[in-house]
């Protein structure tokens, strides 16, 4: 027999979690993660920050193309020490180097890629997840205005979007929300979450509960989990090696 | 037909206070450095300028922002800069912060002669309000309008005399777009060549789009976040 129906007072969601640090996954196992996603032959475009760290893990076996928003298909790794080049960067402002085969175009042409459903995979960082789908990432109200970059047209198009994050902010609050508090990216669009408790996706009804990150409990996820939990029978461990 | 003129001082000529400009560039990829520092000197005040990112503190449009000349942002992404976000928050500085994407397709656009599209990039976001709405396919989407510039200024890594561009690597970005949305556009390249030069099957800007070209007299082409990984 599972756990659902699993339900926690009201007072313990409001409590902050206090996770444990020995158990969780760092930012590298989150990206090892959703690494195992990726399918040959796809292209992807990871956001700035943990989905960057994604290229570093692809399977073996597996070929994919990374897409940079600022205008190259085929980015490759960090230019060795003395050789970056002030034209050659990513999204994140970073020197990067293109592989063998990589092609560069404008911004329009790479958004025209984006909105147009012919890269894959989108996997992008958030502040807030909704249950329903929603995301937040580009503003705090009063506090910070970054701008939301290419991440509305990324939401908006992509088929397939991966939340790559930590599951409850630096304050211990959770980021997997019943609704959204600060200003939305997209709506309905967010299919997987990847945090470093868990795996899940959004489906009618709130978060199913997939995977767990290596010694963390349903318990501990509940009661890091704002938005509705869906947990249905026996939920195995993450896979990481 | 001889579009060249003698440099930055020149080329800007004609750019006046409270005027509309874009210019090119992603981070400060691509960014007409020698244009912004004429820019500066001239002294030019009210501006609207239509620009991916705000530059840093002390590069790029950064530089602008310093001396108060920028009346109002329209951009994608601007989190690299304190003085704008300082102003910003302070309200004395008016922001249109817009989808990438949208910001791009509004461009080319402008430059294009196509007055208006639909995206689903920010519906039912800040981006979305008071926007019309229609539904292509089940999915809403939001009319966007073309943007046009009185000037726009764009950075190439070649040109000839006819204003034909080519750009290198990821320093394109919002180069082209822009370059066609200008009542004037003025690219500066740092190597100006003569027609017959560059092949005309390479040129990702024809000269058409351009109406004064120049080298800029020096690049420094700062670099943002210098990531490299060791030697092996």
């Amino acid at each position: 027999m599972g756990l659902s129906g699993l339900r926690y007072p009201e007072w313990s969601r409001s409590q902050p979690f206090i996770p444990n640090y020995e158990r969780m996954l760092d930012k590298k196992g989150i990206a090892k993660r959703i690494a195992q996603e990726l399918q040959d032959g796809w292209y992807v475009n990871l956001g700035i920050g943990i989905p960057t760290l994604i290229a570093n893990y692809v399977p073996d076996g597996v070929s994919v193309e990374f897409q940079s928003e600022n205008g190259i298909l085929g980015m490759g790794p960090f230019p060795f020490d003395g050789e970056e080049d002030a034209d050659l960067i990513n999204a994140g402002k970073q020197t990067i180097t293109a592989m063998k085969g990589a092609c560069i175009f404008d911004s329009a042409t790479s958004f025209a890629m984006i909105r147009g459903r012919h890269i894959q995979l989108t996997v992008l960082g958030a502040m807030e997840v909704s249950d329903n789908g929603d995301i937040a990432n580009w503003k705090i109200p009063g506090r910070m205005v970054k701008g939301m970059g290419g991440a509305m047209d990324l939401v908006a198009s992509a088929e397939n979007i991966i939340v790559a994050m930590m599951h409850t902010n630096k304050r211990g609050k959770s980021k997997l929300l019943r609704q959204c508090t600060l200003p939305l990216t997209g709506v309905n669009c967010v299919k997987k979450i990847v945090t470093n408790l868990a795996v899940l996706d959004v489906v009618e009804g709130g978060f199913r509960l997939l995977e767990r990150a290596p010694g963390v409990s349903v318990e501990e996820i509940q009661a890091a989990t704002e938005g509705r939990l869906i947990i249905e029978g026996e939920i195995p461990e993450m896979q990481l090696d | 037909m001889n579009k060249v003129v003698a440099n930055a001082q020149e080329a800007i000529q004609g750019i006046e206070d409270n005027m509309t400009l874009m210019l090119g560039g992603f981070g400060l990829c691509g960014i007409p450095e020698n244009c912004i520092a004429a820019m500066v000197e001239a002294n030019i005040k009210g501006l609207t300028c239509i620009s991916n990112n705000a530059g840093v503190d002390d590069f790029g449009l950064g530089l602008l922002l310093q001396k108060r000349q920028i009346r109002k942002m329209i951009s994608s992404y601007v989190g690299e800069n304190d003085e704008f976000e300082r102003q910003m928050l302070s309200g004395e500085l008016e922001v249109d912060l817009i989808p990438q994407g949208s910001l791009a397709e509004r461009c080319r656009a402008g430059g294009a002669g196509i007055p208006a599209f639909f995206t689903p990039a920010g519906y039912g976001t800040e981006v979305g309000e008071g926007k019309e709405v229609r539904y292509f396919n089940g999915k809403p989407h939001i009319l966007e309008h073309a943007l046009t510039a009185d000037f726009a200024i764009v950075k190439a890594w070649k040109g000839d005399r006819l204003g034909n561009l080519i750009y290198k690597g990821t320093a394109r970005n919002f180069n082209p777009m822009m370059a066609m949305a200008g009542k004037i556009t003025i690219a500066e390249v740092e190597e100006l060549v003569e027609p017959g030069e560059l092949d005309p099957n390479y040129i990702h800007t024809p000269g058409v789009f351009v109406q004064r070209i120049f080298q800029g007299a020096k690049y420094e082409k700062r670099i943002e976040q210098r990531t490299v990984r060791p030697k092996e």
